[in-house]
């Protein structure tokens, strides 16, 4: 029953065949990435809701003093350390991107070099991180005591989280490069992790303006 | 090379590929980075100068620099520049709503005002 | 009479897989997924539409006591959220996952086991909820849970918490399946089917996953926020230490919104679908149907706040809003008029699906009307938090949402189990349905006018409200028998209905060019489709005059003889879904944290182990 409307090709039968050349994976990916624009907006909105409206201290960029605050407390972000922890992940997007490219050309010393240094720098991000929680609560900064804890401690938190499982997910693949190497192939796999990994530093960039920049 | 956009075996679509793959090179992404660096020694820089920082130029200032880095890195690290439109708009749109809806809380929070 | 078997699938897992329950909890069919999501949103309905009865009982008449003012509380707080997410939601996905490969000519979805994942964490998530129940700590502040009222000071007890716990789990599902089919859409289309020339219920869908990817992040953050406060004292929604009691509604409202797009979108796919064969003409203004959809889409984020015309926001907002909402009602009402126009010099042919979908377009219509009248604030001042609004969404998620679903199921029942549902108990369902539906509805919008509030447990007598009270009462017992009917109907079908073979509607798209039910890979060979219509256009001039004779029982070949590789069934979905629901019973009893590590590291395990194993086997 040849017709028109319903030839049947032979060339889609392939279990690979894809409407728009593109690999789905990537696809999704970038759903995803668009998905997390609405949930970090979501978290950051907030934030700035509820930035300067903190009825107790620690605040951010002011001193707190009594009677608002039982004693003197200084301004609680530190923008020294917190630059510096910037500038580790920014460099860590550099590392990511040097990965990719070495898996892409076959390169199995460089990928994992690049790959390591990936999951490294990011770790040292989460470093910095819990320095920095820590020794806020140790001023007296804890997720409870303000809106600005509240909303400080639960966004970056989730931030932390996000790098937290792309620091996993470099492992997994600098694992798998060094069991059984990771060949062109895989460069694809490489990518969706590099692109998750942009994306939260992306993300990072946009707090560090909005939470430790603006007063 | 054309592993990014193709699927990841030697089996693609019968759509032919009509643009050819391109790659930052190793330059670009050096260039990058040092634009990234310079970015935000300049934020902390300012940051730390109260002249500046009292003036109403400040946030501008600071959210033009900061969606320069953001969009670098979105489009050269995640290569959106040279990927497939599909990529863009599975971004930019979702980013343009989400953007939108922050200013609006803002404005209906209050802190916001359209100056008369 | 011989009917089409299905054919033993092609698969390279254990044995135990093939059959039985086993090939139920590790199927990575989409065709099987979507009836095990159809198969328990009809088991919340039936529940869902028991607490409603309950409600109505307590109505009736002026002082009911039925029930206590707390269960009733509970009854149409989970009224609300089961109809919304664990009936209306999980029927659309039902479609979702059974016609979107079908009706874009592919053998599945982009990631089947993520597919299969889906389904198990709605199961969850809907059972974890309704345990609640067990505990009579059912949630009890409204399907919405604003914050304060449900922050610790307000809401001791553990109710809100299985609200807010199930809502994460419920929101995960949703996600992932949006991801998915969005995938799926976009990649996986038959060669030659470009994006206009796609099923217009493929279309819709389409849409409708856009909606979900993006509106559930913010309440999957508004819940976190409570779920915190609840269980960690953080301060977002605690007034006294400065928070917004606006914030909650704004953020919920901002997802809320597009959901109920969510909830309309498919149903308007399925009943855009429905309307085009029996009127054996083509959908009229297909390209005006798709650029309305996205145009609601779009708009959709943009009116939330009509929501909260009562709070206080101020005039400019309050008219931003207005306008907004208004606008929206242009895309919206472009349809009706497109429906219209289908049917308009066709040749009707009144069957069931027809029935239900014509019903949609004026039911719809009068809940749009309603809509229209919330969009100013000043009449939605008089209106909102009363029977009014009450009346509007009713109108617009049964009259609407639900009967194009009854459509979707009558129409599409004979491609799910080979036979046709009885037409005269289909009439008797309809007409039950249709005048219940409106005997219980309608007289709310009179209610509401005469000031009856909403979410009250009983109200006294010689306000004016009794009369409309008892009608809508007992028009929601007629719902109730319609809804027993509809069930016999469907299962006595399933074994006694007449064959369907492969197109019994004489319909037009890829689903009913293969066998009812469809083997397991779908097509035997994958169709180019150079039309919106192959199956229309492959017959000489015009759609055929009856539907096709049931086919003659070929065989149907296996996947395995065709050469066909299909995923390989596998548990990972399933017990990964099980070990995030343990981590989440892990909060919820008193943040028992070996439970919550047992349930985490299973889960964490189990993807690692999933994601690591290719989908097929090796070719």
């Amino acid at each position: 029953m040849a017709s028109a409307a319903l030839a049947h090709s032979h060339a889609p039968e392939h279990a690979h065949y894809t409407s728009t050349g593109l690999n789905s994976n990537k696809i999704a990916i970038w759903a995803f990435i668009g998905s997390e624009c609405f949930f970090f907006a979501s978290l950051i909105s907030t934030y700035l809701i509820y930035k300067g409206r903190s009825i107790v201290g620690p605040f951010p960029h002011e001193a707190c003093n009594p009677p608002v605050c039982a004693t003197a407390l200084k301004p609680i972000l530190n923008i020294p350390v917190t630059s510096t922890s910037t500038f580790v992940l920014l460099m860590s997007s550099l590392a990511m991107v040097l990965a990719h490219s070495a898996v892409v050309r076959g390169d199995r010393k460089y990928s994992k070099i690049w790959l390591a240094m990936t999951a490294l720098l990011g770790s040292t991000f989460l470093g910095f991180q819990a320095y920095e929680f820590t020794s806020f609560v140790h001023e007296g900064l804890k997720i409870t005591t303000n809106l600005f804890g509240s909303s400080f401690f639960v966004l970056t938190g989730f931030h932390g989280a996000h790098v937290t499982a792309g620091v996993l997910w470099l492992m997994t693949l600098l694992f798998i490069d060094i069991r059984r190497g990771l060949a062109p192939r895989d460069a694809i796999n490489v990518d969706c992790c590099a692109l998750y990994w942009h994306f939260v530093d992306v993300v990072w960039i946009a707090i560090f303006t909005l939470v430790y920049l603006i007063k | 090379m054309a592993a990014d956009h193709s699927s990841s075996d030697a089996h693609t679509a019968p759509t032919p590929h009509a643009h050819e793959e391109h790659h930052p090179d190793w330059g670009t992404y050096k260039w990058v980075a040092l634009i990234l660096t310079v970015i935000t020694v300049g934020e902390v820089w300012i940051y730390y100068l109260p002249n500046f920082t009292s003036t109403r130029f400040f946030v501008p200032t600071l959210l033009t620099l900061s969606a320069v880095k953001f969009a670098i890195v979105v489009m050269f690290y995640m290569h959106l520049k040279y990927d497939a439109k599909l990529f863009r708009a599975l971004f930019t749109g979702p980013l343009t709503i989400a953007i939108i809806a922050v200013i609006s809380l803002l404005f209906l929070f209050g802190h916001l005002a359209i100056r008369a | 009479m011989a009917t089409t078997v299905a054919a033993p699938r092609h698969a390279v897992g254990p044995a135990r897989y093939e059959s039985g329950i086993w090939s139920w909890l590790a199927t990575t069919d989409h065709k099987r997924i979507g009836q095990l999501y159809l198969y328990t949103a009809l088991a919340w309905f039936l529940i869902g539409g028991f607490e409603a009865e309950i409600i109505r009982t307590q109505l009736y008449g002026p002082n009911g006591r039925l029930v206590s003012f707390e269960t009733y509380n509970q009854l149409f707080t989970m009224h609300g959220t089961t109809m919304i997410f664990m009936v209306v939601m999980p029927l659309s996905a039902a479609f979702f996952n059974y016609l979107i490969p079908l009706q874009i000519g592919a053998r599945d979805v982009a990631f089947p086991r993520l597919n299969a994942f889906s389904y198990w964490v709605f199961l969850a998530g809907s059972l974890f909820m309704n345990v609640s129940w067990l505990f009579r700590a059912a949630p009890d502040a409204g399907w919405f849970g604003y914050a304060p009222l449900t922050t610790p000071p307000y809401a001791p007890g553990p109710n809100i918490d299985f609200w807010l716990i199930g809502l994460q789990i419920l929101g995960l599902s949703s996600l992932a399946a949006g991801f998915n089919f969005l995938t799926t859409i976009i990649n996986l289309r038959a060669p030659g089917m470009n994006l206009m020339r796609m099923p217009i219920f493929t279309w819709m869908s389409f849409v409708t996953q856009f909606l979900l990817v993006l509106a559930f992040p913010i309440i999957t953050v508004a819940v976190t926020f409570l779920m915190f406060d609840r269980f960690f004292g953080t301060n977002f929604y605690e007034v006294a230490a400065g928070a917004d009691p606006l914030l909650w509604q704004h953020l919920f409202w901002l997802f809320g919104h597009p959901e109920v797009y969510i909830l309309i979108l498919p149903a308007f796919g399925l009943v855009s679908e429905v309307l085009p064969v029996f009127s054996r003409k083509p959908l009229f203004g297909y390209p005006v149907m798709v650029y309305s959809g996205i145009l609601i889409a779009f708009l959709g984020f943009g009116v939330w706040a009509h929501h909260m015309f009562a709070v206080g926001m101020g005039p400019i907002a309050d008219s931003i809003f207005s306008i907004t909402t208004m606008l929206i009602g242009i895309p919206t009402g472009v349809k009706i008029f497109n429906w219209l126009g289908t049917m308009w010099g066709g040749s009707l042919r009144f069957t069931t699906a027809m029935k239900f979908g014509i019903a949609l377009v004026g039911l719809f219509t009068i809940g749009g009307i309603s809509g229209v009248m919330h969009s100013s604030p000043p009449s939605d001042l008089q209106q909102t938090d009363s029977y009014f609004i009450v009346a509007h969404f009713h109108y617009v998620l049964f009259g609407g949402s639900l009967m194009g679903l009854f459509a979707g199921l009558y129409f599409f029942y004979p491609k799910i189990t080979g036979r046709l549902m009885d037409e005269r108990l289909g009439s008797w369902h309809f007409w039950l349905t249709f005048i219940g539906m409106n005997l219980t509805f309608f007289p709310m919008h009179f209610l509401g006018l005469d000031g009856m509030p909403r979410r009250i447990a009983s109200y006294d007598a010689n306000q004016g409200w009794d009369m409309n009270n008892h009608i809508a009462t007992i028009g929601a017992y007629i719902l109730g028998a319609a809804t027993l009917i509809f069930f016999y109907n469907w299962f006595r079908s399933m074994r006694r209905g007449p064959v369907a073979g492969n197109d019994p509607w004489g319909a037009a798209t890829l689903e009913w060019t293969i066998s009812s039910p469809p083997p397991v890979y779908n097509f035997a060979t994958v169709p180019t489709v150079t039309s919106r219509y192959p199956l229309w256009d492959m017959k000489s001039a015009q759609p055929a005059a009856a539907p096709r004779p049931a086919q003659p029982a070929g065989r149907v070949p296996t996947a395995e003889e065709l050469g066909i590789p299909m995923p390989t069934p596998t548990v990972k979905p399933f017990v990964a879904a099980l070990g995030l629901t343990i981590a989440f019973t892990g909060l919820i009893s008193h943040k028992n944290l070996p439970i919550l590590f047992l349930g985490a590291a299973t889960f964490v395990a189990t993807l690692y182990s999933w994601l690591l194993t290719p989908l097929e086997p090796e070719h």
